[in-house]
């Protein structure tokens, strides 16, 4: 912030030399930005393994009316996530996701006019916004868990497989998911369900931690007596890229 | 760039613009997500499905990064050190498709 510029004695201040800022952004939210680029690295390489896996992976090539789960080939994500909480046997071909992508847009478009509220120092709209904020963090997350639990838990007829079980090859019925076998494809699939939207959904998670405890140093006027809402624009980058972030896992987990 | 932030909060209408331009980069979030949605089941699986799918997700993240984000309107030396880096990305999406390509041909192929 240019009130804490110092410019010493009578030399003249050059752009890097220090007691400005060259990119006009404070070393916070500068150091965001490099953390949130070293987050777009890790999420990377979970999403391009998993193009990796697919593309070494025979695709169903049917079709999409006739397609039964096996883990000969990879299974069409629409037939896998098509159940939503209370309809029961109903099939909705990514309703639920739809949902989930739907909260958390929301959410973000609430953190980023709690920003905006804490350039006007307005701290009752800061809190209001913060605080539909956590509540859509928390949303998302409750809809994750319930995800994780049906595709865990699985279908009410499972899926007759031939799967290596102690050195032999045993047909049996699978049901629902875990790290070894899974009733909706190759053992792969689930890993990588498990894997991506497990690291999406820890980071929903410390999101929400981080929103609550900036919310508190808000609630009780920490940055009206620092003169500054910044720490709220540096939680709500970290933010939005877990929103971000959710749209890709969207695009290549749930559509393509 | 601090006395453009620090408007004064006894003026009714500061932020509105800026205001205006979040609920619009919203709306253009939620009919793109939702023009997703409707390819998903209208469109035959294939190549043009798939690029369809890459070219909104990327006009979708460009306004997160660009609006939410506020990434559009930081200096130039800002946007490029976050954009050059992700050069590396798509230097690990080629080669391991390909990767992915070659170990399938190898043994399916």
């Amino acid at each position: 912030m240019a009130s804490n510029v110092t410019t010493p004695g009578a030399v003249e201040p050059k752009f890097w030399m220090g007691g400005i800022e060259p990119m006009k952004a404070s070393y916070g939210k500068l150091m965001m930005w490099f953390f949130l680029i070293s987050d777009t690295f890790t999420f990377s390489a979970l999403l391009v393994a998993y193009g990796y896996q697919r593309f070494s992976f025979p695709a169903y090539s049917g079709e999409v009316a006739d397609f039964v789960n096996s883990n000969l080939y990879w299974p069409i994500p629409e037939k896998v996530y098509a159940a939503v909480p209370f309809l029961h046997g109903v099939y909705l071909p990514l309703v639920f996701v739809g949902i989930m992508t739907f909260i958390l847009i929301a959410s973000s478009v609430t953190m980023v006019l709690a920003v905006e509220a804490g350039h006007r120092k307005d701290r009752a709209t800061v809190e209001k916004y913060m605080l539909w904020t956590i509540l859509g963090g928390f949303t998302f997350l409750g809809c994750q868990a319930w995800e994780w639990a049906h595709f865990i838990h699985g279908t009410d007829n499972g899926t007759l497989m031939t799967i290596m079980e102690n050195g032999k090859m045993v047909e049996k019925t699978i049901f629902g998911a875990n790290l070894t076998v899974n009733e909706y494809g190759p053992a792969a699939f689930a890993d990588f369900f498990f894997f991506i939207t497990g690291f999406h959904g820890t980071h929903v998670f410390s999101g929400v931690i981080l929103n609550i405890l900036i919310f508190f140093r808000v609630a009780t006027g920490l940055y009206d007596k620092r003169g500054s809402y910044e720490m709220v624009e540096k939680v709500g980058l970290y933010w939005h890229f877990v929103d971000l972030v959710w749209v890709f896992v969207f695009t290549f987990f749930y559509l393509v | 760039m601090a006395d453009a932030h620090h408007i004064q909060s006894n003026d009714p209408n500061a932020g509105a613009e800026q205001r205006k331009a979040i609920w619009k980069t919203f709306w253009i979030l939620l009919i793109l997500t939702a023009l997703e949605f409707l390819i998903a089941f209208t469109v035959a699986h294939g190549t043009l499905k798939v690029t369809i799918f890459i070219v909104m997700t990327i006009v979708k993240a460009f306004y997160i990064v660009g609006e939410f984000m506020h990434l559009k309107h930081e200096t130039k030396g800002l946007i490029w050190s976050i954009l050059i880096p992700i050069v590396f990305v798509a230097w690990l999406i080629l080669a391991l498709l390909l990767e992915g390509n070659a170990v399938f041909e190898a043994i399916f192929g």
